[in-house]
């Protein structure tokens, strides 16, 4: 059902945690069933330098939020935000169709996360 | 492999297939045929009867062979319903049943018949008294399922029959999870009509039953032949139906002592899993329940992650999830007992089988609170729920 990609970062996700002194957080979830998805993120000169986050959901959701906070480390902000759920699904190797949501919950926490830490930086 | 999934099939067991052999080779005549090879199959068709009615005390004019356990629900609930329409145009099923048997209903529904879908308890039990409220004048068919394969419960059934019987209402029991498991005697159930599986007794699958009592009137879902007293056309299935009636002859043997042997597993399984775990439910009924099945809700983790990573340590078990399932729905089973969709995540069945040993759930038990640990370190939820809303089933946002 899951390629070998999904099943290395479910099994073994990276960046799993909270970031103490995060710059941005965002959370996403599917408000009905309870699947959450939280990701935070640590920002220096317009470039995330670390990112990491906690899950409630299934294996894709899992392996996805693996895969985002691999993939936005080293980005600026702009490359970051274009990182779309079709990326993400891509960079796992395809998703099953009724899983692509979970893949959505992944890219709509991040720009989430990213927006926080705008408003934080314009608060300022 | 460590297989604690019996609910949702079973291998074959050895004597099965060799009883199926000759009818997958040699032994090939339809059971229509008038010469000699024809008239064996007739004779093997005919013997896998007595031995299917032997399992359930029923006569073997009373059994109809189908392609598999939905496919006699169906013919059961549409069939009696249809069957019954000069009299009235109510059924009754509860909200524990097989969705072969509520989609059925809900086909009826549209056609004009009146449906109650009976609510159930927080064990997933009938209340007979609330059942026999629910019967009215028009009331002409009820269907409430033996034990539930999601949260092992067994229904009232004896005193659901007693009601059916003084209110001359026509009775179906889905006996799909409890053969096998539990004693199932049609007499003493007091059914009209009654559902068998063979993969969930060790026979193959491909093979299922309608039990229907002596003169009662079905309509058919397949017409075009006389096959089954003309209740059901197409050559019969023989290597299966052989198959399911010498799986029905082992199922009766030494049935108590297997059961009592699975509730002991059981017992360890459960004991073993409420200690090593926090925050877990056992769902369903703790003491009317399938002697081999454990279910359970655990707190802050999901479903489908459970199953995968217990997949990954050789240890298979089911889930009622709405991220494991298709529709990403919770299963409506448990929500039914009132267990919210953000605990329904947390599902997961363990159903026991004669193949597993002690060995096997001490395993489970050491394995299964690391996988539940190692989940929740990635969980939000991990120190508690945190106020989250409880509502509905998991619809994708777009
Ligand atoms: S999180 Fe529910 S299906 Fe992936």
């Amino acid at each position: 059902m899951y390629s070998e990609k999904l099943m290395d970062h479910f099994t073994n996700p990276r960046n799993v945690g909270d970031i103490p002194d995060a710059d941005g957080v965002g959370e996403e979830g599917n408000p009905t069933c309870g699947d959450v998805m939280k990701i935070s993120i640590k920002v220096q000169d317009g470039r995330i330098v670390d990112a990491k986050f906690r899950t409630f959901g299934c294996g894709a959701a899992i392996g996805v939020s693996s895969m985002v906070t691999e993939m936005v480390k080293g980005k600026t902000l702009e490359e970051a935000l274009s990182i779309t759920k079709e990326a993400v699904a891509e960079a796992l190797d395809g998703l099953p169709p009724q899983k692509m949501h979970c893949s959505n919950l992944g890219a709509d926490a991040l720009k989430k996360a990213i927006e926080d830490y705008r408003n934080r930086q314009g608060a300022k | 492999m460590r297989y604690f999934d019996h609910m949702a099939t079973n291998p074959l067991r050895p004597e099965v297939l060799d009883a199926m052999m000759p009818y997958l080779k040699e032994e090939f005549g339809n059971p229509m045929s008038l010469y000699a090879l024809g008239q064996k199959s007739k004779k093997a068709l005919e013997e896998a009867r007595g031995q299917v009615a032997a399992l359930i005390g029923a006569k073997p004019q009373e059994i109809i062979f189908t392609a598999s356990g939905a496919e006699a629900n169906n013919m059961a609930v549409r069939g009696l319903a249809m069957a019954s329409k000069a009299k009235g145009s109510h059924i009754i099923v509860s909200k524990m049943e097989h969705h072969s048997v509520l989609n059925p209903a809900r086909m009826l529904e549209k056609e004009g018949f009146a449906v109650t879908f009976l609510p159930v308890d927080k064990y997933g039990m009938v209340d007979p008294g609330a059942l026999e409220k629910a019967i009215t004048k028009e009331t002409v068919l009820i269907s409430v399922v033996h034990a539930s394969p999601e949260v092992g419960t067994i229904e009232p059934v004896e005193e659901i029959g007693r009601i059916a019987k003084k209110h001359g209402v026509l009775f179906h029991t889905d006996a799909v999870a409890s053969a096998g498991y539990l004693p199932v005697d049609v007499e003493a159930l007091g059914v009209s009509a009654l559902s068998l599986s063979a993969h969930e007794f060790y026979g193959p699958k491909g093979a299922g039953a309608l039990y229907l009592k002596g003169g009662t009137r079905i309509v058919p879902l397949i017409y075009g032949g006389i096959q089954e007293s003309g209740r059901r056309a197409g050559t019969e299935n023989i290597p299966a139906i052989v198959g399911m009636g010498k799986a029905a002859e082992l199922a009766k043997a030494g049935l108590a002592e297997r059961a009592g042997k699975l509730a002991r597993l059981r017992d360890r399984l459960v004991a073993g899993v409420l200690e090593g775990i926090g925050h877990v439910y056992y769902t369903g009924h703790p003491e009317h329940r399938l002697p081999g099945h454990a279910s359970f809700c655990v707190e802050f983790i999901e479903g489908e992650a459970m199953l995968l990573m217990l997949a990954a340590k050789g240890i298979y078990a089911a889930s009622g999830s709405a991220c494991s399932s298709k529709a990403l729905k919770a299963s409506p089973v448990l929500l039914s007992m009132g267990i919210s969709s953000q605990l329904a995540q947390g599902s997961i069945v363990f159903s026991l089988g004669t193949d597993n040993a002690e060995d096997d759930i001490e395993y489970a038990i050491r394995e299964f609170p690391a996988v539940v640990k190692r989940l929740r370190e990635i969980s939000p939820y991990a120190g508690g729920w945190g106020g989250v809303k409880e509502t509905g089933t998991c619809i994708p946002k777009n």
